[in-house]
């Protein structure tokens, strides 16, 4: 097993901010509109910098996707920033018709995914996110895993024409990808080479799937772990090319099992390359107050849960 | 004035004749806000837009529209095509397979013209505030227009744009409200009243102005009037009264012809009221 470290821990959504700066300050194109959440986004270097190329739109989700897909007619790349939940369920039909059905350069960011926003509880912890956005037609959808690749991500995507949704959180979390990466859309990230099981694993739940492949490592088990940050277009060569080799498969998300990457990579080796599979998913359940830690055990998605499910796979290959 | 006012009425009376074929030769769509906005939208695409029928998605320093209410996709069909945007030939595939011409407009299918989806109400105004936001960012200072329904305004979303224009001073904005008081299931006042529209967009901080949208004098010089109120730090909502189904004697003052198509003979008695100015397609 590959040795990972860190030095320091940040939360995913400090990359978006130094990102979304970053693009700024590359593209006087690139604008930002928030829905009174710009401490939480952490958007306050871009506004400080940028302030004419920032709205605040206030508490008002549905204006704002509107106001976002008008300002692509004149070239701007809007990045819109509130919560996953506000980002995606709350207007949805806006996204639907204005921005992805019109083909609208829009950037819809989106903090405190999952669980892991912790105590204002479950009207606030989307887990069906990547689900409602990844069945839109023509619609990116990348959940990077750590600061330096939520940073990454941001930049990126500000050079991609057409509509993207990226998913990102609020917990501080190990920084351990490299400061310098080049984040490529639809690219696997290849964090650890094996040969008896692959593990697929995106946002929040890559670290967690390191923490499995030590573990897995003393138990004897090589574990392959490959980073999916994004979902949608899938990197289906690279799962391909790890299954064939290892012949079982568990996806980890901080989502729903229903509608998340383990369904989209259930879908390309049902039709391809039929596989054992487990998911490391919430289980079509709301989640509830609790810090991020509690609710991550709570709800299966720690290293532990991910032990358990190759230990579950690999016997499954054998039977 | 770029035309007379009877130059205007006889393109009126095209558009309408194109409109009521369009709906027959379907058998569907939205024939009675499509008859009553005629007026407006030959006023505005012959008369008081800046624009150019060689299409750009951006329009750099033209004069943009966007139509919130897009079931009445059939009247703006007809007034992009006779103003040049494609060939009137094109109006016979509306609504059917294999069409730009889709029952609710898109960019989708690439239409000239179009420059977002529309049907699903409420969200025309927000994109409108946005595609004038750009342009000022742009330093470009041409008018954004755009078209709701009354109906429509009972849309949530409408009045998170209504709250946000006049805060933010987006002031090249004219609105206009096509106020004829029909809805799918009934007269607005029966379903959901709307009350006084005036006195409500005053209060979110609009300069409103009152016009016929059946008097083509009237509507031309209110266009005209809302441009000079432009560049003072409100939005312009222009509410404007018209008839569902103007034009066609049995299609008027009654919400039953909002989506409804006329048979054959049907057909022949509106065309009989329409003369054919342009052409038919």
């Amino acid at each position: 097993m590959k040795k990972y470290t860190y030095t320091e821990k940040k939360d995913t959504r400090s990359g978006f901010g130094a990102g979304l700066h970053e693009a700024g300050k590359k593209n006087e194109n690139v604008v930002a509109l928030c829905a009174d959440l710009v401490g939480s986004l952490k958007m306050d270097a871009f506004i400080k910098d940028f302030p004419e190329r920032f709205t605040q739109v206030g508490i008002a989700e549905a204006n704002m996707i509107g106001i976002a897909a008008g300002m692509t007619i004149g070239g701007k790349i809007p990045f819109t920033g509130t919560f996953a939940n506000f980002s995606t369920g709350r207007v949805y039909d806006q996204i639907r018709q204005s921005v992805a059905y019109s083909n609208k350069n829009v950037k819809i960011c989106a903090s405190h995914a999952g669980l892991t926003l912790g105590e204002d509880g479950a009207t606030h912890q989307i887990l069906e996110d990547i689900g409602l956005m990844k069945m839109l037609p023509g619609m990116v959808v990348i959940n990077p895993c750590d600061y330096n690749q939520t940073k990454a991500a941001t930049m990126a995507i500000a050079e991609y024409e057409g509509p993207v949704y990226l998913r990102f959180g609020r917990p501080v979390i190990p920084v351990f990808t490299d400061p310098d990466q080049k984040f490529e859309i639809g690219k696997a990230w290849m964090v650890n080479e094996g040969t008896d099981v692959t593990i697929i694993a995106t946002g929040h739940m890559v670290w967690k799937a390191i923490e499995a492949g030590e573990k897995l490592a003393e138990l004897g088990i090589d574990a392959e772990i490959i980073n999916i940050h994004t979902i949608k277009p899938l990197d289906d060569e690279a799962i391909l090319t790890s299954v064939k080799k290892t012949g079982c498969v568990v996806t980890c998300e901080e989502h729903n099992k229903f509608g998340g990457l383990g369904e989209s990579v259930a879908r390309l080796l049902t039709t391809t390359h039929p596989t054992p599979q487990e998911f490391v998913a919430t289980n079509d359940t709301f989640g509830e107050s609790g810090t991020p830690d509690q609710l991550m055990a709570k709800y299966g998605l720690d290293a532990v849960n991910i032990v358990e499910a190759v230990q579950k796979v690999i016997n499954r290959k054998k039977a | 004035m770029k035309h007379t006012i009877k130059e205007l009425e006889d393109i009126a009376s095209q558009i309408r004749r194109d409109i009521v074929r369009m709906v027959h030769g379907c058998q569907s769509g939205h024939p009675g806000a499509s008859l009553g906005c005629t007026d407006f939208f030959t006023a505005l695409y012959f008369e008081v837009m800046n624009h150019k029928t060689d299409f750009t998605m951006e329009g750099a320093g033209e004069d943009l529209f966007f139509l919130s209410n897009g079931h009445i996709s059939p009247v703006w069909y007809s007034t992009l095509a006779h103003a040049g945007y494609f060939d009137k030939s094109e109006l016979a595939t509306f609504r059917k397979l294999d069409s730009r011409l889709q029952g609710h407009p898109t960019t989708h299918e690439h239409l000239p013209g179009i420059r977002i989806a529309s049907g699903s109400l409420g969200q025309g105004l927000s994109v409108a505030i946005g595609a004038a936001l750009a342009k000022k960012l742009n330093g470009d200072h041409s008018y954004i227009f755009a078209l709701l329904g009354d109906g429509e305004l009972q849309e949530g979303q409408n009045w998170e744009a209504a709250m946000f224009a006049p805060f933010n001073k987006v002031d090249h904005l004219i609105a206009s409200v096509d106020y004829n008081g029909q809805q799918i299931d009934g007269p607005t006042s029966k379903v959901l009243a709307l009350d006084d529209l005036q006195a409500k967009f005053e209060a979110f901080g609009w300069h409103v102005i009152n016009t016929d949208g059946n008097d083509m004098q009237a509507i031309v010089e209110g266009l005209h009037y809302a441009k000079t109120l432009t560049g003072k730090g409100k939005p312009i909502l222009n509410l404007m009264s018209t008839q569902m189904g103007a034009g066609v004697d049995y299609m008027m003052g009654s919400h039953k012809w909002h989506g409804t198509a006329p048979n054959d003979d049907q057909l022949a008695k509106a065309l009989a009221q329409l003369p054919e100015t342009l052409g038919d397609y």
